[in-house]
């Protein structure tokens, strides 16, 4: 199919790229943006390995065509660390609580967590266990059993929360991802 | 890379009818959240596709006049948060709520839930009690359709090819009293299809049901209203002695089927249990209902 142009705001950058209109935004942002943390896992919409933002919004990367996210403000977690490489307060969390095992499915639930943080970031004290679960219930974990990522997801609550679905100056990792990914 | 022809991109309904119209093989595609699943299969079928996503024009929410218009392309997100569907359909964004997961919901549109045709489809029930006009626009221009006879086998609906379903009309007039509310049974309480979904709306007056619309999903071929149980129901008290009656009726107006989810016997116990639940309340908030 003939090639179109893309025009995203990843991770605080604007990037543009070539992309076929068949691919999925997942293709793009690893195979031609180079944003690796973002996984494939069952390419139908049912793990949540691939979510990343897209306008602040939690959405499965593998089912949503790169084209419609044209002219978006789209967020990996390779936008989540801190400029100089300080990781956000959900990446300390999750480390901090043992949320991590063989890490697949992580980098879609700290996308998940940091804008669900953020999104509630009036009622913060107000959150719920059961509201946590729903919130993250379109991940699948087959390592960690879940119980840490909870864990992770509280005590990222008590600690301040920046964004507000807004994308954050880009940081340095990203920088290095996206130069020269144009094909 | 997905099996895919063509993707042509309506900037309007108007456009995506016109588009349909030179393309025969094309079907539309909006959420994706199905389509593209199915192209992931190699389905055949959505090789050349018609894109209606995110259109602003099938976005919206708002009153005219007594009618409350509803956009197909609200994601189930959207619905869920919107003021309007709050204060006078709330059954609808309840609905939306159980659907899949947070991802799939900030994708996926209440038309395409309806315009599937899918006999799970967690929109169908609430939208059967509803019983808003489809507001459909093809090539011989605009029609209305009843959502009653609207599906019509599973995956079938009473679109005719080149047609967009674009948006909900929901009479609040008629709504107004009527109480309704939906439960999703499923083996998980996320990410999951449902087994049975049951919705009720009741309206109740001295003391006695003046009106009721019970709808199920996964009991027959197709999304139902039951109205045989319905009849059980009208102009009696909601006692045990009427509910025994309502569930006696509904064994008539049911068809559910044994699949791997479910054997048949199974899906008739919860149906019941669904259904004698969601009665008593909706009977509840008519009671509490504040006239709109
Ligand atoms: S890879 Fe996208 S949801 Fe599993
Ligand atoms: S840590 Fe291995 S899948 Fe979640």
């Amino acid at each position: 199919m003939t090639m179109v142009d893309l025009k995203l705001h990843v991770n605080g950058k604007d990037v543009e790229t070539a992309a076929d209109p068949r691919e999925s935004l997942l293709e793009v942002l690893r195979g031609r943006l180079g944003l690796m943390g973002v996984k494939e896992g069952c390419g139908v919409g049912e793990c949540g390995a691939c979510n990343v933002l897209v306008d602040g919004l939690p959405v499965d990367s593998c089912l949503t065509l790169a084209v419609w996210a044209d002219g978006k403000c789209v967020r990996t977690i390779e936008g989540e660390a801190r400029p100089g490489g300080e990781l956000s307060p959900t990446q300390r969390a999750y480390v901090e609580a043992g949320a991590v095992q063989c890490g697949f499915c992580t980098p879609g639930l700290v996308m998940t967590t940091s804008a669900f943080l953020e999104r509630n970031q009036h009622r913060l004290n107000e959150i719920t266990r059961e509201e946590i679960k729903r919130a993250h219930a379109g991940h699948l974990c087959r390592c960690t059993g879940y119980e840490m990522i909870v864990e992770a997801v509280e005590q990222a609550l008590g600690r301040e929360v920046k964004g507000a679905g807004e994308c954050r100056p880009a940081p340095s990792l990203a920088e290095k991802h996206l130069t020269n990914e144009r094909r | 890379m997905f099996d895919l022809r063509e993707l042509r991109r309506a900037r309007s309904v108007a456009e995506a009818v016109q588009l349909l119209a030179d393309h025969p093989e094309a079907r539309l595609i909006a959420g994706g959240t199905d389509v593209l699943v199915k192209l992931r299969h190699f389905d055949g079928q959505f090789r050349h596709l018609v894109d209606i996503h995110n259109l602003p024009e099938i976005k919206f929410a708002r009153l005219e006049g007594d009618r409350l218009m509803v956009g197909a392309g609200l994601t189930f997100a959207e619905t869920i948060d919107s003021p309007l569907v709050k204060e006078y359909i709330p059954v609808l964004g309840e609905a939306c709520a159980t659907v899949a997961g947070p991802q799939i919901r900030n994708m996926g549109t209440v038309g395409g839930n309806i315009a599937n045709g899918a006999v799970s489809a967690d929109t169908a029930a609430p939208m059967l009690v509803l019983e808003p006009e489809l507001l459909v626009s093809g090539p011989e221009g605009r029609r209305h359709l009843s959502i009653h006879g609207f599906h019509t086998g599973p995956g079938q609906v009473a679109l005719k090819r080149g047609e967009v379903l674009f948006g909900f009309s929901f009479d609040l007039k008629k709504l107004a009293g009527l109480g309704a509310c939906y439960y999703k049974y499923a083996m998980r309480s996320a990410m999951d299809i449902a087994t049975i979904g049951c919705a009720a709306g009741v309206k109740m007056e001295g003391g006695v049901i003046k009106e009721a619309r019970l709808a199920l999903t996964v009991a027959a071929p197709t999304p139902i209203r039951c109205p045989g149980a319905e009849a059980a129901a009208l102009g009696r008290p909601l006692n045990d002695e009427t509910m025994k009656n309502i569930l006696a009726a509904l064994e008539g107006d049911i068809k559910p089927r044994t699949s791997w989810r479910a054997t048949r016997e199974f899906r008739v116990r919860i149906i019941k249990a669904l259904a004698e639940r969601m009665m008593r309340a909706a009977a509840e908030r008519a009671a509490g209902r504040v006239q709109p």
